[in-house]
């Protein structure tokens, strides 16, 4: 079983929710990206979102955006992003997607790219600017190799695209908590209950939320809700906070253990 | 076959790569064009303001003197330099702003790189009384300062984009961004044939009347077909305006000409075509300037319109069913084409266009004598007085 489906079986059974944390690969550099994976991982995170840098991250926020531009001035790749997750594979079982544009993995190719991903232990897969239409040949190159294929729901999201997009999403649903992109918000819209609950209804496919998560008292908010937290810029803000220390990695975690705590 | 197929696909390229937020919009839009897009009051409004307020038809001016010099072509130019607003980017952002109306939008975006598609849109929005704000890369409000002064005399918020190489390609992820943020009032005018479905062929709708006029004109002054036409390529909304109308007139040759900056082979160019990768970018699959890691290259061209890594999905299928020839011209010869205009027929033409101009002296080499070519004089060149006296 996919590490993905095996973790929201063992959440399901011990009644609990997923924190799922976000990291940009490479931010500030691929080993202390590997080390805060191990860290969260005791830190009670349950599953990586592991950003892959990209030129044009266009549903993504101011921090993000810098992020990006942080790793990808370090040289990161995707090359380099699948063999520190085979590295991280070793230390830890803790489930990985990455979140990447579509280009990367276009242009890599997508059946070389999941035989691959695969081998490094990558477990899932979010792409923001791939809709289910454009993604057959996506989807069924990840099936092959028995990678998840997360897919998202937004509120502006119609109802009759909703089992299109259900039906084409395996380990969790990502509902969008707001229309806008990535980032730090003070309040979420109140309209995302109704929503997911109205998913949960019809699949019984995990649905998380993110986008906009960043305190705790957000964490436990969504967490009432949904079957998954996801928080991305909040921990990204943290690591540029301590950017340059010595103890940035238990800075960051402890950071995130009081969103973990939350839920 | 006629493209795009109803997904949104020119062969294997185009289509709708965008955040999910969108997706819903995006088949909202796509009802709403291809109703418009058969309804009689909306084409006479659309016509109406070509026509009253835009400044159409354009005249299509045969260039004696240019042709005299060139020996081989006779060179017929399609003025839309004489629009309103000084480029064919009015056509485009009069059409998108009444289907923004009839979708009841009360405020516009866009991006723009040169300036001529924010000062177009900023027009029209003035035009009908709607909130304008346009992104535009922070380098390039340096190379088009004329241009954003405009705009803001229009009474749109022209807002600076800071981000990656701070031009074109940029400003489209910022206005992106923005319209993922506020889609329930928001309208994203798209300045070429680029974006997800159904901008492409939305903008192609828009802009088809240049070549539909062309070709009118054309038979009327020589009883016959021209044997070329001939356009720059940025996004490609002048080319493929152009274009499209001679489509079946298979022996009607298309050339699109893209900005090969300091030199194809120095990489800083802005021709996806020439360079041959495919990808995906600002919701469309179509030729991409990218790394071998899948990371979209930062282009270069004199011509800020021009400065653009990717380009519309269907100048990509032109290419690959060969209907189209895709060829480059350096800054150098740019500037070279601009002059060339300027002294022999009285029109300084835009930088973007002088890319078409210049390539005139390459094509005039290669062909039989007293061929004929259509070149689409896609904008004037007022808004580049600058940026030229920088590099003359
Ligand atoms: C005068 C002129 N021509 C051409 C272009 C390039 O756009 P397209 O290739 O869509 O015609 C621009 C873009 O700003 C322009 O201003």
């Amino acid at each position: 079983m996919n590490r993905i489906d095996q973790k929201f079986k063992e959440l399901k059974e011990r009644k609990k929710k997923a924190f799922i944390a976000f990291l940009t690969a490479g931010d500030p550099n691929l080993k202390t990206t590997g080390e805060m994976v191990v860290s969260f991982e005791k830190a009670g995170v349950d599953i990586i979102e592991l950003g892959v840098p990209f030129s044009d991250p266009l549903a993504d926020g101011p921090t993000i955006q810098a992020a990006s531009q942080r790793a990808l001035q370090k040289g990161v790749t995707l090359e380099k992003i699948l063999a520190s997750v085979r590295k991280i594979r070793r230390k830890t079982n803790i489930p990985v997607a990455l979140m990447t544009y579509y280009n990367p993995i276009f242009h890599y190719g997508e059946e070389r790219f999941m035989s691959k991903a695969r081998a490094c232990g990558v477990d899932g897969l979010i792409v923001p600017d791939l809709p289910p239409e454009e993604a057959s040949g996506f989807i069924k190159a990840a099936r092959a190799q028995d990678i998840s294929t997360v897919f998202f729901l937004a509120p502006t999201t119609s109802k009759n695209r909703v089992p299109k997009i259900v039906k084409a999403s395996t380990g969790f649903i990502y509902y969008v908590s707001l229309t806008g992109v990535t980032g730090v918000r003070q309040s979420l819209p109140k309209d995302f209950v109704g929503d997911v609950k109205a998913v949960q209804n019809v699949t019984d496919k995990p649905v998380c939320v993110g986008f906009g998560v960043s305190n705790a008292r957000q964490v436990k908010a969504v967490g009432k809700v949904a079957d998954g937290v996801i928080v991305g810029s909040a921990i990204i803000k943290e690591i540029q906070k301590n950017a340059g220390k010595e103890d940035l990695v238990r800075n960051v975690t402890r950071f995130v253990r009081s969103l973990t705590r939350a839920l | 076959m006629t493209v795009p197929d109803k997904t949104g696909h020119f062969g294997e390229f185009g289509g709708k790569y965008v955040p999910e937020t969108l997706m819903t919009l995006l088949s909202d839009l796509e009802k709403t064009f291809f109703s418009l897009r058969k309804d009689k009051t909306f084409r006479k409004e659309f016509v109406e303001y070509l026509k009253e307020y835009a400044g159409r038809p354009t005249n299509l001016y045969h260039a004696k003197r240019l042709s005299k010099q060139l020996k081989t072509l006779k060179v017929y130019l399609k003025r839309e330099d004489l629009l309103h607003t000084g480029a064919h980017k009015i056509n485009n952002t009069l059409g998108q702003i009444l289907v923004a109306k009839r979708m009841g939008k009360t405020r516009i975006i866009a991006e723009t790189g040169a300036g001529q598609h924010g000062v177009a849109t900023a027009t029209a929005a003035a035009l009908f009384g709607l909130k304008c704000v346009v992104y535009m890369g922070a380098e390039d409000i340096k190379r088009q300062a004329l241009n954003v002064f405009r705009m803001q005399l229009l009474g749109t918020e022209v807002v600076p984009v800071t981000s990656g190489s701070q031009t074109l390609k940029d400003a489209m992820n910022e206005a992106i961004r923005d319209w993922v943020t506020n889609v329930r009032d928001t309208f994203y005018i798209i300045g070429s044939v680029a974006g997800p479905h159904p901008y492409p062929l939305m903008v192609r709708e828009f802009q088809v009347v240049i070549g539909q006029e062309a070709r009118k004109q054309f038979q009327q002054k020589e009883k016959k077909l021209p044997d070329y036409l001939l356009a720059c390529v940025g996004g490609g909304s002048n080319a493929m305006g152009l274009f499209h109308s001679f489509f079946n007139d298979k022996k009607v040759k298309m050339i699109g000409v893209e900005a090969a900056g300091l030199g194809l082979n120095t990489g800083q160019h802005s021709a996806p075509l020439a360079d041959g990768g495919v990808g995906v970018l600002h919701g469309s699959k179509s030729g991409l300037m990218q790394t071998k890691d899948g990371q979209v290259r930062v282009a270069h061209s004199v011509a800020a319109g021009l400065d653009y890594p990717g380009v519309g999905p269907e100048h990509a299928y032109y290419q690959k069913i060969g209907r189209a020839q895709y060829v480059s011209v350096t800054d150098k010869e740019a500037i070279k084409g601009l002059k060339l205009l300027s002294k022999t027929e009285g029109i300084i033409p835009a930088l973007e266009t002088a890319h078409a101009i210049a390539y005139l002296e390459k094509l005039a080499k290669k062909v039989k004598k007293k061929s004929t070519v259509i070149v689409c004089l896609s904008g004037r060149g007022d808004k580049d007085m600058e940026a030229i006296k920088e590099v003359i």
